[in-house]
């Protein structure tokens, strides 16, 4: 729910008042940003959706009727300007990801169990090491993985809202999200795993 | 009686365990194979340390404040005064 500079803030917004458009695009321009790069992986694209986003909200602000706060709603806008964008990319043969997942024999057993990763090891990290380790991995996912993980751990969109952001179904989000998470596990498992003694 | 778990099958109620949505049944057939089963410890001690990884390297206090670059804002407002 909005506060009550929330509300005069949207009711100026209403009113076609300029310095109320340029205060809001101030203090979100940079949180779109930072979305839109995490999801698009390009400055280009992000600059280009950040923009797009802003306008369609620009178009939809009269029809806002604050029953969230315009950060979150902005949030929203950014997300599904980006989600289009990548809907729209040329596709690329995607990495296949059964590599990065556990295998199992037969009987449903587990053939290699890996290393062991000592509990503190993700605390112990330096936070930029932490960054860049996590970013990069991430980074190395197929798009389709990637993106539901951007979406749904790091946006805080939930799986229902991350399936209907995708265009699919919850269980096919929540596969796909599963699936994502066990290969970037085995991504990070060179960073995080020691081996036992 | 319910049958053991698989280290497959396991691996299958590993989002609800770490959410703590597996009703109790499921929990308890869950459990049960992580007493025996060293190799799935690891591997569920790896994922929730993937989790954690992943909250903490977008943890608001670790990253560096939004870029806000001047020329974008500009044109994001030229967009709206034209349109």
């Amino acid at each position: 729910m909005m506060d009550r500079c929330e509300s005069e803030l949207l009711g100026a917004l209403q009113r076609g008042d300029e310095r109320a458009y340029t205060e809001l695009v101030q203090a979100n321009t940079g949180k779109m940003l930072a979305v839109a790069r995490r999801i698009l992986k390009s400055d280009e694209e992000a600059y280009d959706a950040t923009q797009e986003a802003f306008l369609q909200a620009f178009k939809a602000i009269g029809n806002f009727q604050g029953d969230a706060m315009l950060s979150t709603w902005l949030h929203r806008i950014t997300v599904n300007a980006c989600l289009m964008r990548l809907r729209h990319r040329k596709r690329h043969p995607e990495t296949a990801i059964e590599d990065l997942l556990p295998q199992f024999d037969e009987t449903g057993h587990r053939i290699e169990s890996g290393p062991a990763w000592t509990e503190d090891v993700v605390d112990r990290l330096e936070s930029a090491q932490l960054r860049k380790v996590v970013r990069d991995a991430i980074d190395r996912l197929p798009d389709n993985y990637r993106t539901v993980i951007v979406l749904r751990d790091i946006e805080g969109l939930s799986t229902e809202e991350a399936a209907v952001a995708l265009g699919v179904r919850p269980e096919a989000a929540k596969m796909r999200l599963h699936r994502a998470r066990q290969a970037l596990r085995t991504l990070l498992a060179p960073h995080f795993a020691v081996e036992a003694e | 009686m319910t049958s053991r778990l698989t280290c497959r099958e396991l691996i299958e109620f590993l989002d609800d365990y770490v959410d703590q949505r597996l009703a109790a049944p499921e929990r308890a057939r869950f459990d049960d194979h992580l007493e025996r089963c060293p190799a799935c410890r690891r591997y569920l001690m790896g994922y929730q340390g993937t989790l954690r990884a992943v909250a903490l390297a977008w943890a608001p206090d670790a990253a560096a404040p939004p870029e806000v670059p001047s020329e974008l804002v500009a044109a994001i407002l030229a967009s709206r005064r034209a349109s």
